[in-house]
């Protein structure tokens, strides 16, 4: 991408933050977002990351997009994920092994539940929002 | 399929002690017979803090948090909230007292936290420049490249009131100053990402969680004061910071937000990264620069400040990562809005890497103000297995020991300092009734005298004496002129040290006399760690009522002085024993005595 002008990056800003807002990037309406600070990929954020995307592809699901971000702050319950599946409450798992990784697929995703035990509080409202 | 409401129980170990399995029970109960299981799911949680107040509850997609919640109140929260959509507000948790630490309007959250440099950790894909975007990044950049002089910018900045969040807590604003009132020419913009407390990780998780926002504040204080180029200073220990660094500095350099003439302004920045081998003193700002500059990292005497003369000798402002990463927020919402966060004299918040006996360690971000015990308590879930909290250690080892008489007292730079601790960078370590004040005065001393670069008489010679005494008492060889020296050594330690690192040194020895004496007097009297931490305090016998003669003991003795016949009482040679306490967890009939 070239080098932007003031003008170029008020419409990203436009463009990227309806995308956000949609949470629809390329017809994806659901998300699930591994924290994968040195705290999350020492608590083996990598291996959930994984299992996540290898459950989602043998059951063939789409519509779901698999992202990763920083320390969520939660460092006694990494690897930590947060899952967003729309007419359904924003969602942080703790301690979110391989195991719990798939049953996140197969419960939240698939069959639209809560999973007992491993939800864990937003630390606070969001400011940029 | 798909629920419209979500009772969320709290399924922590001091919830569920209180109570939490009954009304857990009680509510799935009180769903069923209202005929909604098919329409409200309940579900066990984490811990979700507020300890004291459990048990939790909490109800999706209305947000509502309930407190103290009884198993019989599980009916009227089903009738009431479920059914007829009303919260039930004798069980809501006290609003107001929240609302004390943030005066911003509009604000109504039941929690103690307030994400300002955190604000995209957690949120954001750091790899990715686009999303850091959409969260109004460089959005500040853009505001002051095209609607702000610099002066206007330092003039923001210092209204806000924000302190250097490395620990000292000098005007950001007036550093910034500084820098801008010496004449044009090459000027140098360093960030300090050299963080090597034990136990702090502030601004690893910054950089890992939000590279861009340190990138873009270091652009905005080029322009401010007149730098063309800017420096991270990173240790080498952090290889995911650095490599996200990397990507953010590649991506934003593409973008053309950093190189020449950014954004088409007539305004040109750009920013490499400085590897530093790890040395605690390299985060002393003079030293930080000597390391750049490719010398032995040892601080200078200043003045001359760096501000005034800095890196090569010119110009140079160095900022803590936490200290940056609040510049675009306050760009955006003013300075006005940050000054609103926070006491008197500390504006905006904190982040505290919390740590140590603690049920939730994790990285938090508080407003300024907010006392120690809704950190350990409320945000943190209380001491591990119910333990009592004995100390609190902030500032690392520059930092002193908080003892329990003071959780309630608000923090902020001046009352830390009061009370004998600094806000330092970060690190918030929680001790409890088994940890040893001596000892852990020895372990921080130990840090010190390592890290001690020994270039000036009173932290090279000072330290390494007040190590010795500690160890000395610790071995229950100590006597009061022992500690008479150490109040002495400390005293000129903090005086004449050149740096930063020799001053605060002595602190957590200082503050442990000051509030712990009771625990040297034993060690010196009586030749005992209530702790049972000081090995050579520890006497280890076996009671032969007790013992049944099972041999375990002296199966794990690993220097074999445990002897004693099958299914006769044993006998540790107390000379021998090398109290390593494997004998102590082994028995099972308590028969090992520890005094």
């Amino acid at each position: 991408m070239a080098k932007l002008t003031l003008a170029d990056l008020r419409n990203l800003r436009d463009e990227k933050q309806k995308a956000m807002e949609k949470r629809d990037p390329s017809n994806k309406d659901a998300q699930i977002i591994v924290g994968m600070g040195t705290c999350g990929i020492a608590a083996g954020a990598k291996e959930t990351f994984n299992a996540i995307i290898e459950e989602l592809d043998s059951r063939g699901i789409t519509h779901v997009l698999v992202r990763q971000t920083g320390c969520m702050g939660l460092c006694h319950s990494e690897p930590t994920v947060e899952v967003i599946v729309p007419h359904m409450p924003v969602v942080i798992y703790g301690n979110v092994n391989a195991e719990t990784g798939k049953k996140i697929v197969n419960d939240h995703i698939v069959n639209k539940q809560l999973i007992d035990n491993h939800i864990c509080d937003k630390p606070a409202m969001d400011i940029v929002r | 399929m798909g629920y419209k409401q979500y009772i969320l129980v709290c399924g922590g170990t001091a919830c569920e002690s209180n109570q939490g399995i009954a009304l857990f029970s009680a509510l799935k109960k009180a769903v069923e017979e209202n005929g909604l299981v098919n329409d409200v799911q309940v579900v066990r949680t984490g811990c979700l803090g507020f300890c004291e107040k459990g048990p939790i509850v909490k109800i999706l997609p209305q947000d509502t948090f309930y407190v103290e919640v009884k198993p019989e109140d599980a009916a009227v929260i089903v009738k009431e909230h479920i059914i007829k959509g009303r919260v039930v507000s004798r069980l809501l948790y006290d609003k107001n007292q929240s609302k004390i630490n943030v005066g911003i309007e509009g604000i109504d959250f039941y929690q103690k936290q307030f994400r300002i440099v955190l604000r995209n950790c957690g949120v954001i894909d750091p790899d990715k420049i686009d999303e850091y975007i959409a969260r109004d990044g460089y959005k500040a950049l853009e505001k002051v490249l095209f609607e702000m002089k610099p002066q206007d910018v330092i003039d923001e900045v210092s209204k806000s009131g924000l302190r250097g969040r490395g620990g000292a807590g000098f005007p950001t604003g007036k550093k910034w100053s500084f820098a801008a009132m010496q004449p044009a020419g090459q000027k140098y913009m360093v960030c300090n990402a050299d963080e090597g407390d034990p136990g702090a990780y502030m601004d690893r998780s910054t950089l890992e969680g939000d590279p861009h926002s340190v990138l873009e504040a270091m652009t905005i204080a080029g322009y401010a004061i007149g730098a063309n180029m800017g420096y991270v200073y990173i240790r080498a220990e952090y290889p995911l910071a650095i490599q996200r660094l990397e990507t953010a500095i590649g991506q934003a350099r593409e973008y053309g937000l950093l190189g020449k003439n950014i954004l088409g302004s007539d305004f040109s920045f750009d920013i490499e990264l400085r590897l530093g081998a790890g040395a605690f003193v390299c985060g002393e700002e003079t030293a930080l620069l000597a390391s750049i500059e490719g010398k032995r990292g040892m601080p200078t005497p200043r003045p001359p400040f760096p501000a005034v003369k800095g890196l090569w000798g010119r110009p140079t402002v160095i900022n803590n990562v936490e200290t940056l990463a609040n510049i675009p927020v306050i760009l955006l919402k003013g300075g006005l809005w940050f000054s609103k966060i926070g006491t008197a004299t500390s504006k905006g918040t904190k982040v505290f890497a919390l740590t140590g006996k603690i049920n939730n360690s994790g990285l938090i971000e508080v407003p300024m103000g907010t006392t120690l015990r809704e950190i350990i308590f409320d945000i943190g879930g209380g001491i591990r297995n119910g333990k009592a909290f004995k100390s609190a250690q902030t500032g690392g080892p520059s930092g002193g020991m908080i003892p329990p008489q003071f959780l309630d007292v608000p923090i902020d730079y001046e009352s830390l300092a009061k009370i004998g601790s600094i806000m330092g960078s970060g690190g918030l370590i929680v001790m409890d009734e088994d940890d040893c004040i001596p000892d852990i005065a020895k372990f921080y001393l130990d840090f010190t005298v390592d890290e001690s670069c020994g270039k000036c008489a009173p932290c090279r010679i000072g330290g390494r004496k007040l190590l010795n005494y500690l160890d000395k008492i610790c071995k229950g060889a100590g006597s009061y002129e022992d500690i008479e020296n150490m109040k002495e050594i400390s005293e000129a330690m903090a005086r004449a040290s050149l740096c930063g690192l020799g001053q605060t040194a002595s602190n957590p020895v200082q503050s442990s006399l000051r509030y712990f004496m009771d625990e040297y007097k034993e060690h010196i009297d009586d030749k005992k760690c209530r702790a049972g931490k000081c090995k050579s305090l520890l006497r280890y016998t076996i009671n032969p009522e007790k013992c049944v003669g099972c041999t375990a003991c002296a199966r794990v003795c690993p220097v074999t002085c445990i002897s004693g016949e099958r299914k006769k009482p044993h006998v540790i040679d107390e000379l021998r024993c090398i109290k390593c306490g494997q004998c102590f967890e082994v028995c099972k009939f308590n028969a090992v005595n520890r005094a």
